[in-house]
């Protein structure tokens, strides 16, 4: 098929309309309007860099943006370690493990929303009972101030990422030769040293990949932020991604949250070409 | 020696189960405690109801209106579906089949796009669609084909690498134009990825609920996690009907997921390794 011919375009033309108007003129427009006055429908003169020096002094995006990024490395520990430990427990020759794989992996499906609403009576209701029956105080008034409501968080997201991360590692874990661990263990290595010195290097790859699907996973959530904690108490669990939704359409304040979202991008965007880069740098070494 | 295997056999399948156990524990809690009245639940919130009676559901239901809140959900992730899988392929295909630097560079904004945050585009979307008149029903359709189809072009564009080019010759020497090429040869051979791609897209898809938020709310054509979340706004102090309300949105999924989970799994696994 080459250039010139009509069916290239014709088959080209949904897709790069589609992607055109519903992705890149919305992401070029929005970098434009960022240095306006623009309140959604029209605007009447250019600001320069004044969204971007407000947001700088704005203590309620600051706070969003290092809740965000103290959430989001929390979370990548701790779903990476679980979905290896559930991983490592699923390829193992216990009699459960396929219906413990098909049961890890199940909150994966469920959207967000629903997650973090069903988390909200977990914390507010089953923890407070129980931690009133047995006296253990810690386990009382969950989700009523930033602490809790960051751990929270950061459960309802291992619970649901973890499964997905566990399925990645297996896929690398299965590619892990048995003959090799079978002589480490003649030769008497323990599990541990068999874990460290043969399937952790070789599960490495796949580290890479989960720590970066889980950051930008967690970086971007939204759905569990709204349900789970709706940003409160006073906002201390509020999020990027929720701090621009409502800046945009709660407080309407389009070009101010427009800024943010072009910053919230960069990052974005920084993060992946990280992953990127080491991913082509690892292909060059093999 | 083989005293201390077994015990270390044992314990893991313990460990396993105990795991297990942990992780179904959310939903045992959100099913029982649906089933209670507002008054047992202040009670206690573990133990199994005294009394199974279906009345939560019943109200749950009529009030989510489930049945079409459910087919709502169902033809806009299935008509998302269908238009992301045929117009992707095709693209994927025409650019496979393509070996310009043009084609090139098409791919690689296709691939680009995939790191874009769709929060950093929202505002001008909703703006720019707002005006076009089409925040509606099959806007949204759009919008997906719009946020799906770079990762299924790649996708499919991975897949296509390994179909030869001397199919395509045969069928063109006995008379197939380039979209039967496609249509009769290619897109048959392409079914296993396209069920991967299917379920990647159909998993977000159906449990969005930001962009419907802000295209399709109060159009009288609400999905489930908008029509959820107007639910659980109203229940906010009475989570015996919360409850049932969440119980019931995700029994299809789960039953989804038991049907077809060896392809579920092995489609997300696929998509996020290559």
């Amino acid at each position: 098929m080459k250039n010139k011919d009509l069916s290239f375009w014709l088959f080209l033309a949904p897709v790069l309309f589609a992607l055109g108007t519903v992705v890149l003129i919305p992401l070029l427009y929005g970098i434009y309007y960022s240095f306006t006055n623009w309140n959604g429908v029209s605007y009447t003169e250019f600001v320069g860099l004044d969204h971007y020096v407000t947001l700088f002094k704005d203590e309620g995006f600051r706070n969003a943006l290092w809740f965000t990024v103290k959430f989001s490395v929390a979370s990548v520990i701790v779903i990476n370690i679980l979905g290896l430990a559930l991983a490592m427990l699923v390829t193992s020759k216990i009699k459960s493990r396929n219906i413990l794989r098909t049961v890890f992996f199940m909150p994966n499906l469920i959207g967000g929303l629903i997650l973090g609403f069903i988390w909200q009576f977990i914390f507010t209701k089953v923890f407070d009972s129980i931690g009133r029956a047995t006296g253990i105080e810690w386990m009382q008034g969950w989700l009523s101030d930033s602490a809790t409501g960051f751990w929270g968080m950061v459960i309802l997201m291992s619970w649901q990422m973890a499964g997905y991360i566990m399925v990645i590692y297996i896929a690398y874990l299965e590619n892990v030769p048995g003959d090799l661990l079978e002589a480490a263990e003649i030769d008497g290595a323990n599990p541990w040293q068999k874990f460290r010195n043969i399937t952790f290097p070789l599960v490495m790859p796949a580290f890479t990949v989960s720590m970066f699907l889980t950051l930008s996973g967690a970086f971007k959530i939204y759905d569990q932020n709204l349900s789970l904690t709706n940003g409160g108490p006073y906002n201390s669990t509020k999020m990027v991604a929720m701090d621009i939704v409502d800046t945009a359409f709660k407080f309407n304040m389009m070009a101010n949250a427009q800024a943010k979202a072009v910053i919230f991008f960069i990052i974005v965007a920084i993060i992946s070409l990280t992953q990127v880069y080491i991913n082509k740098k690892r292909e060059v070494e093999m | 020696m083989k005293k201390k295997k077994s015990t270390q056999r044992i314990l893991i399948e313990v460990l396993g189960l105990l795991f297990g156990l942990l992780w179904l524990s959310p939903f045992y809690l959100m099913i029982v405690n649906a089933f209670k009245t507002k008054l047992e639940i202040f009670q206690d919130t573990l133990k199994p109801p005294t009394m199974w009676t279906f009345d939560n559901f019943k109200q749950a239901f009529e009030e989510l209106a489930f049945l079409q809140t459910f087919m709502n959900s169902l033809f806009m992730s299935v008509g998302s579906i269908i238009i992301i899988l045929f117009f992707s392929a095709m693209a994927a295909y025409a650019l496979s089949r393509n070996g310009s630097k043009l084609s090139g560079a098409i791919f690689f904004l296709f691939v680009a796009a995939m790191l874009i945050p769709f929060q950093s585009v929202m505002i001008p979307l909703v703006a720019l669609f707002g005006k076009a008149d089409a925040l509606n029903f099959y806007g949204l359709m759009f919008m997906y084909l719009g946020f799906g189809c770079s990762l299924s072009i790649f996708l499919y564009h991975g897949a296509l690498k390994g179909i030869p080019k001397s199919l395509d010759e045969a069928a063109t020497i006995d008379g197939c134009n380039r979209f039967q090429v496609f249509w009769y040869i290619i897109l048959p051979m392409l079914k296993p990825i396209s069920i991967t791609v299917a379920i990647l897209n159909i998993i977000w898809i159906w449990n969005d609920y930001l962009l419907p938020s802000l295209v399709i709310s109060g159009a009288g054509t609400d999905t489930i996690p908008l029509k959820l979340f107007l639910f659980f706004g109203q229940y906010t102090k009475q989570w015996h009907l919360a409850l049932a309300g969440l119980t019931i949105s995700i029994i299809p999924v789960i039953i989804a997921y038991l049907i077809a989970q060896k392809q579920i799994i092995k489609g997300v696994s696929d998509g996020a390794v290559k």
